[in-house]
């Protein structure tokens, strides 16, 4: 559970999806999905593998197109954008791969300095080196800096993944399976980060994820997906008083009693 | 954006042949999208020259070896055949015209296939695959225009000049086996080598080379860029670079003698 009081505007939907649908050929994903996320919410979006969970993030960020649906991303209409538009949100809304997606071909200090130092002409040296150490700090990771991706361990991988995001300071951050295949210790240091995130930078955030002690540990609101549709939503404990046997299921193989 | 979702369910002839030409448009579409890209500035320069250094001097041993002993062996296996008609003293003008109009870029753009398409096509996939492109994309950075771009321009830049390279090194490798043989000047030896070799054989050979160059480029990026299925993928855009940028090669090689052939 989380130790601070979020600070959340529930006036303010900084994401709208309404009726979202997408297919992969005869694969259909997402079956007319609706989401409202507010000003510095943690929404956790629960759900078994395969059943578009990723794919609804990846809508929100342009990297897929939706067949049909309005998917409005600060006030703006994702599908309908052009690429310098899309580029300017993007730089709002921060993305955490599953795995990382760090450059292999860079250190950890170079991959956090790229996205720095091309979305912001004319900064100094001296400045990307001072933020780069400041978000490796936030993070936990200072002594990477100069080490290869190839060298991190997979829960370091992911931190600097979100330091990455971090530096461009998103107002979104959307998380796609932030503690899969990581030991508990790890895991409970990546929910933490979540939560510090979003306390230190009021960050509002989509949780992509099928670890309940993460749902609980990060989310504010949690919404549950089934067979390309949302069946429940509301506050873990809300939720997951629920008597339907996809959510029993996920409370049987995670001990939650 | 994607276009998953356009797939058509059914085949229009066959699978085969659907996906045939599904292929040769996107590859059309990927070019027309290189052309775009590159015209519209800024050039990723730093990346640009990274990639240079990379398929210019890290293939220049390669090149250097294959070039002197390409020279060195085709005198060799020439000789036999002009001593027959006491004509050896043409030697240097053959072999100066053979290396100039083929061997040269030929040699050139097959090593560089195999060695930077495969490269390109790999590293791109591997890319691809573990979603560092993505990465980019989210990032507000034109993936295509820091990966493709720049790959596809030091291949079209790099590999001509690897050709003019190799042209030199294989005559050096000839002029070692002729002087050791008929004890030929150095001097005398590259005044009768390019006594026949004309303007048109030194531009259709330029021309020539940046044709594979560019098709080095663009068939390693694309295979790369439409990689999926994990590490297969990876093994399987490696592979295929090499070979569509070898059959290209070969089919550009005979279009471009065809039509040189027709201005001597």
């Amino acid at each position: 559970m989380k130790n601070f009081k979020p600070n959340i505007d529930w006036q303010d939907k900084v994401i709208d999806i309404e009726d979202l649908f997408k297919s992969f050929g005869s694969n259909h994903v997402l079956r007319g999905i609706s989401l409202e996320v507010h000003k510095g919410e943690n929404v956790v979006v629960l759900g078994r593998s395969g059943t578009g969970k990723s794919v609804l993030i990846k809508i929100m960020v342009g990297l897929l197109s939706p067949d049909s649906g309005e998917v409005n991303v600060l006030g703006q209409e994702v599908p309908t954008l052009s690429v310098p538009e899309l580029r300017e949100l993007r730089l709002r809304v921060g993305f955490c791969f599953q795995n990382g997606a760090l450059y292999d071909s860079m250190t950890v200090g170079e991959n956090l300095a790229f996205p720095l130092k091309r979305n912001t002409p004319g900064i100094s040296r001296a400045k990307v080196k001072e933020m780069v150490a400041n978000v490796l700090d936030a993070v936990g990771l200072s002594q990477t800096i100069d080490q290869m991706p190839s060298e991190l361990s997979g829960g370091q991988r992911k931190r600097i993944g979100i330091a990455r995001t971090l530096i461009l300071r998103p107002d979104i951050m959307l998380y796609d399976e932030p503690t899969a295949g990581l030991d508990p210790i790890t895991c409970t240091e990546i929910n933490n980060l979540i939560n510090e995130v979003q306390q230190r930078f009021n960050t509002t955030s989509i949780i992509i994820t099928h670890d309940l002690t993460c749902a609980k540990a990060v989310g504010d609101t949690i919404v549950v997906m089934k067979e390309g549709k949302f069946i429940k939503r509301g506050p873990f404990e809300e939720v997951f008083e629920s008597k339907d046997e996809l959510i029993r299921e996920f409370y049987d193989y995670n001990f939650i009693q | 954006m994607d276009s998953s979702s356009g797939q058509p369910e059914k085949p229009v002839v066959s699978r085969g042949l659907d996906n045939f030409f599904l292929d040769i448009y996107s590859i059309f579409q990927f070019i027309k999208r290189f052309f775009r890209e590159a015209l519209r500035p800024p050039l990723e320069v730093k990346e640009f020259i990274r990639q240079c250094y990379m398929v210019g001097y890290k293939s220049l041993a390669l090149i250097t070896m294959t070039g002197f002993i390409t020279g060195l062996v085709f005198t060799k296996q020439s000789r036999p055949s002009l001593s027959e008609f006491g004509a050896t003293s043409w030697l240097p003008s053959l072999i100066a015209i053979a290396v100039v109009r083929a061997l040269a870029p030929l040699v050139t753009s097959l090593i560089c296939a195999g060695k930077v398409g495969s490269s390109i096509g790999a590293e791109l996939a591997s890319m691809k695959v573990t979603e560092q492109i993505d990465a980019m994309e989210v990032s507000a950075i034109n993936p295509f225009k820091y990966l493709v771009v720049t790959r596809v321009l030091a291949t079209t830049v790099c590999i001509p000049i690897l050709v003019c390279y190799t042209g030199l090194v294989a005559m050096l490798g000839s002029y070692l086996d002729i002087h050791l043989n008929e004890h030929t000047s150095f001097v005398t030896f590259f005044q009768n080598a390019f006594k026949n070799i004309t303007f048109l054989d030194f531009g259709t050979t330029v021309f020539k080379a940046i044709a594979y160059g560019f098709t080095i480029g663009i068939v390693g990026c694309f295979q790369g860029w439409r990689a999926s299925q994990g590490t297969q993928g990876v093994g399987k855009a490696a592979n295929v670079s090499v070979v569509v940028s070898m059959f290209l090669i070969f089919l550009e090689e005979v279009v471009i003698v065809q039509v040189a052939n027709a201005f001597r």
